[in-house]
């Protein structure tokens, strides 16, 4: 039910850019999506969704502060720290066994999963032998992720996290304090690749030990999220690892039978093959 | 009220909820087919405390709500801790980590607007004990859809900052005692 018309202008407006600019959030799940365009609707200053198609249509300019409506997402560095606790204690003893190491954050958003899984791995020494993409569709993100800056007032939170993920080092080793923001330190990504990548339209990616993607796939239907998850299966290394949101799940999808569990209640999978 | 097309009902609550909602969700018959959707905030740690808590003490199914999830008839979902509850208009749960709104995450305002989506005229909302003011949009956003916006009495909640807070952004809203509120849920199960 709801407002009639205001359906039909998001689902006009999201077709539009796929169309013009080939960004596709038609299968991003309605009432997020819906939510994030009222949003940018009224802090963009628009009389309504359609006002906005119209400007966005004719003005390309229009697209990034949409974009950041549409696409950005807060996090947390160490977010759930047991998460990274059981990367720590059961997967990481894995990834030692292998020579070189491929590590893929899709979704990176603003970066600060990938920064959280740079700390990890140069606590367990494996940073010179790790290789991490780091992708996001939207360019301001990339942008900020390679920046690495974060508010201070975060530092106590993402230290706390840290804390609980087990660290072997302290989080002030890798950030200098300046002008109320935390600026970490760039040798964190001397290894990282960072590229424009969609999971809803673009192909696989290279042979990855590891994927983190988390809290990206609540955002999309079941199909899309069938079709990121295939993804993942193909861009993974025989045995590879991938980790999920903690309210993500491989259970109901048609990939189900492409992974099996690793450490469950953390929604860490490895790929299995026949 | 019609309380007769009622097919959902929602349930906001902050400083103060553990105590009302054991009022409330108890009393709550077997028969009961009509869904209830419920955000607490709670800090965010992942625990499933009011889901055990309760559990143990209600006649219908008490879960968290997962995504995806179609809704059920005769259950009680609590939204997870540090995720936002959305209901998609194919009447299914949908989950997202957006930033927090009114600090808080899970945000009442968030799981009103989508459910007043969903669910139009056919949505019951009751915001009850709390200190801060989520909820006050969500509740005008259902009565706008024709919904029955239902608020705990200020004099009588543990935190009236809430209630208040609802009642003059939604000055249609029922005013209700807590025991009123649960004879209210108790007439949309002997239907």
């Amino acid at each position: 039910m709801g407002d009639a018309v205001e359906d039909i202008e998001i689902a006009l407006l999201l077709e539009a850019i796929y169309q013009r600019y080939h960004y596709d959030f038609r299968h991003y799940a309605r009432a997020s999506i819906k939510r994030r365009v009222l949003q940018a609707r009224t802090q963009l200053g628009f009389a309504s969704v359609s006002a906005m198609q119209d400007r966005l249509l004719h003005d390309p300019a229009t697209l990034p502060r949409l974009l950041n409506y549409l696409t950005v997402q807060v996090s947390e560095m160490f977010r759930d720290p047991s998460y990274f606790r059981a990367l720590r204690e059961k997967v990481i003893p894995h990834l030692k066994t292998y020579p070189s190491l491929k590590v893929w954050v899709a979704g990176c958003s603003n970066g600060e999963e990938l920064y959280s899984l740079s700390i990890l791995f140069r606590e367990e020494g494996l940073d010179q032998r790790t290789l991490f993409y780091a992708t996001d569709i939207n360019p301001q993100a990339l942008k900020a992720a390679e920046a690495g800056v974060y508010p201070l007032s975060e530092i106590r939170k993402f230290t706390e996290n840290h804390q609980k993920a087990g660290a072997r080092t302290s989080l002030s080793d890798y950030y200098t304090a300046d002008y109320g923001r935390a600026v970490f330190d760039k040798s964190l990504r001397s290894q990282v690749v960072f590229s424009d990548h969609s999971l809803v339209t673009d192909a696989v990616f290279a042979e990855m030990h590891l994927i983190s993607c988390r809290n990206v796939l609540i955002y999309f239907d079941r199909p899309l999220q069938d079709r990121a998850l295939g993804l993942f299966r193909g861009s993974l290394a025989r045995k590879g690892f991938l980790g999920l949101g903690s309210k993500e799940s491989l259970r109901f999808s048609v990939h189900a039978d492409g992974f099996s569990d690793y450490v469950l209640e953390e929604k860490i999978y490895q790929r299995r093959d026949a | 009220m019609r309380a007769a097309a009622i097919e959902a009902v929602v349930i906001g609550a902050s400083a103060g909820a553990v105590q009302a909602l054991l009022h409330i969700l108890p009393g709550l018959p077997a028969t009961m087919s009509v869904p209830i959707l419920i955000v607490v905030h709670v800090p965010s740690d992942r625990s499933n405390a009011l889901v055990t808590l309760y559990r143990d003490r209600c006649r219908l199914r008490v879960k968290e709500a997962e995504d995806k999830e179609v809704v059920a008839d005769g259950t009680i979902y609590f939204a997870p801790s540090d995720y936002h509850l959305l209901v998609e208009a194919e009447r299914s749960l949908a989950l997202s980590s957006d930033e927090a709104v009114h600090h808080s995450r899970p945000a009442i305002d968030v799981l009103f607007e989508t459910a007043a989506d969903a669910y139009g005229p056919a949505l019951a909302a009751i915001i009850l004990t709390g200190a801060n003011q989520d909820g006050a949009d969500g509740l005008r956003a259902v009565a706008a859809a024709g919904g029955v916006a239902i608020v705990q009495d200020p004099a009588t909640a543990q935190v009236p900052a809430m209630p208040a807070a609802a009642l003059s952004a939604c000055p249609t809203a029922h005013v209700m005692s807590i025991d009123d509120i649960l004879s209210y849920l108790v007439g949309l199960a002997a239907r």
